[in-house]
């Protein structure tokens, strides 16, 4: 390149790639790799952002073809030929039981359990049960869902003579399992993340080991445990395929957990691959779709937002 | 020194107190024992080589699962081939690049969001935008990329750890000598990532094996045969068992058919959740600075 060239290059605007290209090769050559990788890590909202789009793109249509006052509704009977009801009520109540319920059952073991791997229990067990754990975080839901089609439908049957077991209860404890993971390691984390120093100020001031822990470190790592129940509850709420195959049953709002139910989750894998792409339903569906997905955005903005505030004080 | 009556009083209810703490936590471990438990008891007697290698036989009492086996190889390989690239190069910027910028925080932000995005939603977001807008149909392609951006967060969280893992004197040490950024990330950074990002990628490969939801509407097809494009429909594993277990004719005897899958299906994902766990502990040990 002439030194002329070269000059008239330099007093160009610095427009992005042009900048680079007039410097060395090595450089120039580093400079696009830079830009390279930050095209990929661009990928991440791309993708968060398509998802807010296709879900909107196929969702709102809804509103065009029939009131939106019909999605607030306590009806979902959208086979209906004459006048279809979209009432979400029946399945996000469905979807609020499961949750209750899992939790009810998730919440202290994983509590009780992260606990116990932290404080309690000796290095080679601590490593057998993280390992555990982790083994039962990549169980495919489809076959704990099977599990509970097979084998805890019939139990529930016979010890609450119910018609089939197939109740909100039993998709509940498989759900309750899978949030187990999530709840567990991560109150864990928060646990042991907890300065040595509290527990020896603790242990100093002659509270016993049980005291430390109940009194002083668990309080203590209160935000973690949050933040796990939290996940926990994002984790059961947009599960699918266990709910699917064992609560079954039909779209009414549950009154108990021996009721059969239908959650957002279950009523979108049942019906979507089923209906015309153009119907009313088809939208409804990704209205649903979209409503899971805020919920979830929400409970890890939330999250994120908490564990980026807390920070020990020594 | 003998402890006081009361001291052995509080030691006493301590160990009661850690006692239940470690009863609540085995009754998980038992739980999932029984799981295990029921599906080898009950899948194995079904499983034996034409359970491998066949197609399935009408009413799915007879025959094999073969047509799954391959169609869960493809979509793991496709999706990981997709994500893996995308994945490595985000981590890569993420530890080696980045400052603090809002760019930075967004990208985060992004992955945790996407990490908590259920699968389902993956599935009509697939449904949407590739089997629709694009007109892929139900494919392979659909499904892969599908898949590939659900596991898209899990690469990227556990690349960069892998990254971040490799000590700031390689990095320096190689700068010093002259090398440019990007010669110092392809020479000292990247090689000893290499078996994190490893294990991470395994981890994912796992987590696809196993997903029903997102494949429901982007690749799945209960009959079908081999794939013999990126554009033809798959069957895969999870699927067939959700198919097997709750919508065939007869339920009941296809039961030991639905056990066989669930058992290959499990030994799939944990042999390589195993594996990924070997790995670790052995690089552990392999690689201390």
């Amino acid at each position: 390149m002439s030194e002329a060239a070269a000059t008239t290059r330099d007093n160009m605007p610095h427009t992005g790639m042009g900048h680079a290209l007039i410097r060395r090769k090595a450089f120039t050559f580093d400079q696009g790799i830079k830009y390279f990788f930050r095209i990929n890590a661009s990928v991440a909202i791309l993708v968060i952002l398509a998802i807010v789009f296709f879900l909107m793109q196929q969702g709102v249509p809804f509103f065009f073809k029939e009131p939106a006052g019909k999605l607030l509704g306590g009806t979902w009977a959208p086979y209906v030929e004459t006048n279809p009801e979209f009432g979400i009520w029946p399945l996000f109540a469905a979807s609020l039981w499961v949750v209750g319920l899992s939790m009810i059952i998730s919440l202290p073991l994983g509590v009780c359990a992260a606990m116990y791997i932290s404080e309690v229990a000796s290095d080679r067990e601590k490593s057998f049960l993280k390992n555990f754990i982790e083994i039962l975080a990549s169980f495919p839901s489809v076959v704990l869902g099977f599990f509970a089609l097979a084998v805890l439908a019939p139990i529930v049957k016979t010890v609450f003579h119910h018609r089939d077991g197939m109740t909100l209860l039993t998709a509940s404890i498989v759900l309750a399992v899978m949030a187990l993971p999530t709840i567990t390691s991560i109150s864990e984390d928060a646990i042991r993340n907890v300065p040595l120093s509290y527990r020896r100020a603790s242990l100093a001031l002659g509270a016993g080991r049980l005291a430390t822990l109940l009194r002083v470190t668990l309080p203590a790592a209160k935000n973690g445990v949050i933040a796990a129940f939290m996940l926990g509850i994002g984790r059961v709420i947009g599960e699918t395929m266990a709910v699917l195959m064992v609560a079954g049953g039909s779209p009414v709002v549950p009154t108990s957990p021996l009721s059969p139910g239908r959650v957002m989750t279950a009523t979108i894998a049942s019906e979507t691959g089923e209906v015309s792409h153009f119907s009313a339903q088809y939208n409804a569906l990704f209205l649903i779709g979209a409503l899971l997905f805020f919920i979830t955005l929400a409970i890890n903005l939330v999250i994120l937002r908490m564990t980026s505030a807390k920070e020990y004080k020594e | 020194m003998k402890p006081t009556a009361a001291a052995e009083k509080r030691r006493r209810r301590e160990m009661t107190c850690f006692w239940v703490l470690r009863a609540l936590t085995y009754v998980v471990v038992a739980f999932v024992g029984v799981v295990l438990l029921d599906i080898v008891v009950k899948g194995a007697p079904r499983i034996n080589w034409a359970f491998l290698t066949e197609k399935p036989g009408p009413d799915h009492t007879t025959g094999g699962i073969f047509p799954a086996i391959v169609g869960t190889f493809y979509l793991v390989a496709g999706s990981i081939g997709i994500a893996l690239p995308v994945g490595v190069f985000t981590a890569v910027y993420l530890s080696e690049y980045a400052k603090d910028t809002w760019f930075t925080r967004l990208v985060r932000i992004c992955i945790v969001n996407l990490a908590g995005v259920p699968s389902i939603v993956f599935g009509l977001f697939g449904a949407a935008a590739f089997v629709v807008y694009m007109k892929f149909d139900r494919s392979l392609l659909a499904g892969w990329l599908t898949l590939a951006f659900m596991i898209l967060p899990v690469v990227i969280t556990t690349s960069e750890e892998a990254l971040r893992a490799v000590p700031r004197g390689f990095r320096e040490g190689s700068l010093a000598v002259g090398a440019t950024k990007w010669q110092m990330i392809r020479t000292n950074v990247l090689p000893y990532a290499l078996p994190g990002i490893l294990t991470g990628s395994i981890l994912s490969v796992a987590r696809v094996a196993g997903e029903t939801a997102p494949i429901m509407f982007t690749v799945a097809a209960f009959y079908t045969g081999l794939p013999r494009s990126i554009f033809s429909q798959v069957q895969a594993l999870p699927y067939y068992l959700y198919t097997v277990a709750i919508n065939v004719p007869n339920v009941n005897a296809a039961r030991p058919t639905a056990y066989g899958a669930a058992l290959v299906l499990i030994v799939m994902v944990f042999g390589m959740n195993l594996l990924a766990m070997i790995l670790r502990a052995k690089l552990r040990k392999k690689y201390r600075w």
